[in-house]
């Protein structure tokens, strides 16, 4: 078997009460396009539901996509989580609707960025690229 | 020496259950790094406990929803479940949309239940070739009841038979033309056949269409293939599909020696005797000079690539069998 480039495995996860899920699964589209797994959560998911997915699915990254101003609870309780279950080595990054000003103490709990609408998704796409061969 | 006691550690887990090593060995084997044999080898030895069940059909006949359902009533019964589930590679980028656990959203946090997203990663048929090695994981790991649910994108589901002990074949009333959705392939490996979204009218004609066909088709020896009606949104029929499930797994059990498992053994030697072969002899040949001259001798067509491809098979073998 030849050695190809391994695949990056990405979890796009819905924390919260949102609604709908259009962002998310354009960014899910754009991985997809850019050559890698996605799996996809669907709505609804509390912080439990997706660490456990993280696991099982033993992802590279966790893409966490919020529009109902929750963040500022489930992100905290996402990121204990994965301390707790020894995923340290994941790259978390988040997207939706987040105040810049709540962003500093974001990064600090460990999400390495936090991507606003309107971001292309070019850049998305280079984040999680660069930010897996820096872990790997 | 550490790296052997690694794997030996990373296994023991996996015996264990633990799932953090199940998610590891599972993307070892994966991604073919160098131990993934090694684990594979340590791990086939504890197979054979679990019931393994393939689910195949066209997209849009409610397969994962199914699922959840039929697992939710195995936990009830007292049994732990791992799922492979399977979605297609693009063949352009490379990548896919992993979409199953969306419909088995209450399973994420039940202790009992491993769900793995798997793609297909240009394997033909629509199966992974390490699908089959992540349900041999789940199995060794302890799980009761393994189910494999494929990409349903038609005629080549038979390469589920490789995996699966039981097969079910699940379609929908009104996708298309019925008759139209039992492929020839399908018809041939499904064990049991499912007509999901009963709440449907046209349900009943779709469970006579499929019986119709069964009818039809050759006769088979020892288990009949039957069609069952179910409603995933209801659980109309979900119980009796799992009586069917256990029986079918009676059957194998206590029937004359499986051929069909036979038949997988072999086909799985054949495929790794054949990737070995390839490894081994292309990889030396391409090295000599003379797959250079020959190449040359084919582009000014002084040869042919069959007569060249002898040429070069020959003069392999005599070098091998000279050592």
């Amino acid at each position: 078997m030849s050695m190809k480039e391994r695949k990056i495995r990405v979890l796009i996860a819905k924390p919260g009460l949102d609604s709908h899920d259009r962002g998310a699964k354009i960014v899910a589209r754009a991985l997809r396009d850019a050559g890698m797994e996605v799996i996809y959560t669907g709505l609804r998911q509390t912080p439990e539901q997706i660490v456990e997915t993280a696991l099982q699915e033993d992802v590279d990254v966790i893409g966490l996509s919020i529009l109902s101003g929750a963040h500022n609870t489930l992100f905290p309780r996402t990121m204990q989580l994965l301390k707790k279950k020894g995923l340290t080595d994941v790259v978390v990054f988040a997207g939706g609707i987040i105040p810049e000003e709540d962003v500093p103490a974001l990064k600090k709990i460990g999400i390495k960025e936090v991507f606003g609408p309107g971001t292309p998704t070019s850049t998305l796409v280079g984040f999680v690229k660069n930010s897996v061969s820096r872990t790997r | 020496m550490t790296q052997t006691s690694n794997v030996q550690q990373l296994v023991k887990a996996v015996l264990h259950g633990e799932k953090r090593a199940i998610a590891k060995t599972i993307s070892i084997i994966e991604n073919n790094e160098p131990q993934a044999q090694k684990i594979t080898s340590l791990i086939y030895p504890k197979t054979g406990r679990a019931h393994i069940v393939g689910i195949t059909g066209p997209p849009g006949a409610g397969k994962s929803t199914l699922i959840e359902k039929l697992v939710k009533e195995l936990r009830n019964r007292g049994k732990t479940v791992g799922i492979v589930a399977v979605d297609p590679t693009s063949p352009f980028s490379g990548g896919a949309f992993l979409g199953d656990r969306v419909r088995m959203q209450d399973l994420s946090t039940d202790t009992g239940v491993y769900i793995r997203s798997m793609a297909t990663r240009n394997h033909p048929g629509g199966l992974a070739k390490a699908t089959k090695d992540a349900a041999r994981v789940l199995d060794a790991s302890g799980k009761d009841v393994v189910i494999v649910e494929t990409v349903g994108a038609g005629q080549s589901e038979v390469e589920v038979v490789k995996v699966a002990q039981t097969i079910l074949v699940v379609l929908a009333p009104g996708l298309g033309d019925d008759i139209q959705a039992i492929k020839a392939g399908q018809m041939e490996i499904g064990d049991i056949f499912v007509v999901n979204k009963s709440d449907r009218e046209n349900a009943n004609k779709a469970v006579g269409d499929v019986q119709a066909m069964l009818e039809m088709a050759s006769e088979k020896k020892g288990w009949k293939p039957l069609v069952i009606k179910t409603s995933a949104l209801t659980g109309e029929g979900i119980a009796e599909l799992l009586e069917r499930i256990d029986e079918h797994a009676k059957y194998l059990k206590t029937g004359p020696i499986d051929e069909r498992r036979k038949e997988r053994i072999e086909s799985e030697l054949l495929e790794a005797l054949t990737q070995k072969i390839t490894e081994s002899i292309v990889s030396e040949l391409k090295q000599k000079e003379q797959w250079n001259k020959i190449t040359q001798e084919i582009l000014s067509r002084e040869t042919d690539p069959y007569s060249a491809a002898d040429k070069l098979l020959a003069k392999q073998l005599k070098t091998t069998r000279k050592r």
